[in-house]
């Protein structure tokens, strides 16, 4: 009751946090997106290149969250973003790196090498041949990488209100340091909703996204 | 036409250095069908994706119509080929239509134009632009997408083609569906074709012209009908296969080895009749029955004809089987074997008798052409044997 309470009576704040949530996440792992799927498609040219970045992208997903709000502290501060929106949405980009690199370059590099020859031996670019057939072919693969990084990156960024990046860490935060239950329950509860709905949603765009015939 | 001249390949790979293809010329004419053939890893894909330079050629030229393709851009070489894979290669993102419509559209065609073609094409391997053009490549069978690879290859209607066993993963049944309708089209269009198969009735059924590859080196390049009857060494005799001689059966149409009917008799002749007909014109064992259109309806056998009397309407026996004009003689020894008989009829379109083939005429016809072509080595042995 105390829960439904807080709720009704917060319903703004609730809903100012969830957008604020939801427009980190959103910029973070878009800009991913744009840096991700370039490098994916680029380093299916050179498999040790490839296996060096897959590797980088995987230490990086190994970081905890806290520590890398603490080393870019230090570094972003010489040009006054210590802490805030700027870390907490490259903290993001970087762990969005490792699902969408790897998503990207495992569909490009899978796709059915009778198609690849196919499309050389008619004729086709090398351009022709990625925005033809390797790209719309890849698509559900490269957007079951964007969701993984949605998902997770929902959860790293409730923790980027501790430096003060906002969002619903916000609730999260405050339950714990004024030990009040109800902030921290409903701060919880309406991460992992976020998350869930976030993922169904882009589960249907990725359908949407899918050429069909595949 | 398509010329090789001195066409080689090398590969470095990690044992060693592989010759793939060793100093190949050849030429395929214009308009013919040439199959190149052999075991795996004899260098005969190689040699075909030379041409389209999906592999780049160590030494050697290619000319297409006597134009060196050595110094022309890739992309705009392929685009003048048609290019058809044993694994289809359909985009499966691309309905049929913008699968057959990709080259034309890459070439610059306006819609109007491609999309008309695209019907065309489709028409002319029977399926139905209708039900077809908006279709996505999985919704259709295997022979049925085959098909579509064909076409889609001869979209731009490029002079020359290459096929790399187009019809390999096609199920046996639909792969003579498909070759028979491979060739009309081929009759039609009269496209250079260069085809990598390894099926040596493959060969011998859609060739002009079979090349035979082994270790890289092209060790023999013939009409089918040569090459079964003067196969150059052991590997190409092991090649072809013990059954070599049935197999140029299927070179030869009935046509050829024909034999005019110029005694028949009709219901109303009496047997006696038969049996002097039969006798004038050397039948031994039996003569053919026609109705007023000259249509064979049963034949007099000659044991009949001398222990019974009566006409020959009554004394008949019905016809097991009749065979066509264009018919091969593999069909016709198969007919002859199913129904025990050493003859059969050949009928016109309109089921008018033009004549009989028979076991003999067959026979005959092989050992002729053993006999005509390449005399020089029967003749000396011959020679040899006689003194």
């Amino acid at each position: 009751m105390e829960i439904l309470d807080f709720i009704m009576t917060n319903l703004d704040l609730l809903g100012r946090l969830t957008l604020e949530h939801i427009g980190l996440v959103a910029v973070a792992v878009g800009l991913a997106t744009l840096m991700g799927v370039p490098i994916g498609i680029a380093i299916t040219q050179n498999e040790q290149v490839a296996t060096v970045v897959l590797y980088v992208a995987s230490i990086l997903i190994t970081i905890p969250s806290i520590a890398l709000f603490g080393i870019m502290i230090p570094i972003l501060s010489t040009i006054g973003h210590g802490i805030g929106y700027l870390p907490a949405v490259i903290a993001v980009l970087l762990y969005s790196q490792l699902p969408i690199i790897r998503n990207t370059y495992t569909a490009i590099h899978n796709v059915n090498p009778g198609l690849r020859e196919a499309a050389r031996g008619i004729g086709m670019t090398n351009v022709q041949r990625l925005r033809k057939v390797e790209i719309p072919l890849s698509v559900p693969v490269i957007m079951a990488g964007v969701r993984t990084a949605v998902v997770m990156n929902i959860g790293v960024m409730a923790i980027a209100a501790y430096i003060g990046a906002g969002g619903l860490g916000v609730l999260i935060s405050r339950g714990i340091s004024q030990s009040d239950p109800r902030q921290l329950v409903v701060g919880a509860i309406a991460v992992s909703l976020l998350a869930i709905i976030a993922d169904r949603s882009l589960l249907s765009l990725q359908r949407k996204l899918t050429p069909r015939g595949l | 036409m398509i010329t090789l001249d001195n066409l080689t390949k090398i590969f470095d790979t990690e044992r060693g250095v592989v010759t793939a293809a060793d100093h190949i010329n050849m030429e395929v004419p214009q308009g013919e069908i040439c199959v190149l053939l052999g075991p795996s890893g004899c260098g005969k894909t190689t040699t075909l994706k030379m041409v389209n330079r999906i592999i780049t050629p160590t030494s050697g030229r290619i000319m297409i119509d006597g134009q060196d393709t050595t110094d022309q851009d890739t992309v705009s070489l392929r685009r003048n080929i048609g290019y058809v894979i044993q694994q289809i290669g359909l985009f499966p993102n691309m309905t049929i239509e913008e699968n057959i419509s990709i080259v034309p559209k890459l070439i610059g065609w306006d819609k109007s134009r491609y999309l008309k073609r695209a019907s065309e094409l489709l028409e002319m391997v029977a399926l139905d632009p209708a039900i077809f053009l908006k279709r996505y490549p999985n919704e259709l069978s295997g022979g049925q997408q085959q098909r579509v690879g064909v076409i889609r290859a001869l979209a731009a209607d490029p002079p020359v083609m290459l096929m790399d066993e187009p019809f390999g993963a096609i199920d046996p049944i639909n792969r003579e569906v498909i070759q028979d309708e491979f060739l009309k089209l081929h009759r039609e269009l009269k496209k250079t074709i260069m085809f990598v198969s390894h099926d040596i009735d493959e060969a011998v059924k859609m060739a002009d012209r079979i090349a035979i590859f082994k270790d890289g080196k092209l060790i023999q390049y013939d009409t089918p009908d040569d090459l079964l009857s003067h196969p150059i060494n052991d590997f190409v005799k092991g090649f072809v296969g013990r059954d070599r001689a049935l197999k140029r059966l299927q070179l030869v149409t009935v046509a050829e080895v024909l034999e005019s009917e110029s005694s028949v008799v009709t219901a109303d002749d009496s047997l006696a009749t038969a049996l002097q007909r039969m006798d004038a014109a050397g039948y031994e064992r039996a003569i053919i029955l026609v109705d007023g259109n000259k249509r064979p309806v049963g034949y007099v056998s000659r044991s009949v004809a001398t222990t019974t009397n009566g006409n020959c309407g009554k004394h008949s026996f019905n016809l097991r089987t009749v065979v066509r004009p264009e018919d091969d003689l593999r069909t016709v020894a198969s007919k002859m074997f199913t129904h025990d008989a050493t003859w059969l009829p050949c009928v016109s379109e309109h089921g008018k008798l033009m004549g009989t083939v028979t076991q003999r005429g067959i026979t005959h016809h092989l050992g002729a052409t053993y006999k005509t072509s390449r005399v020089e080595g029967h003749d000396l042995q011959h020679m040899r044997v006689a003194t």
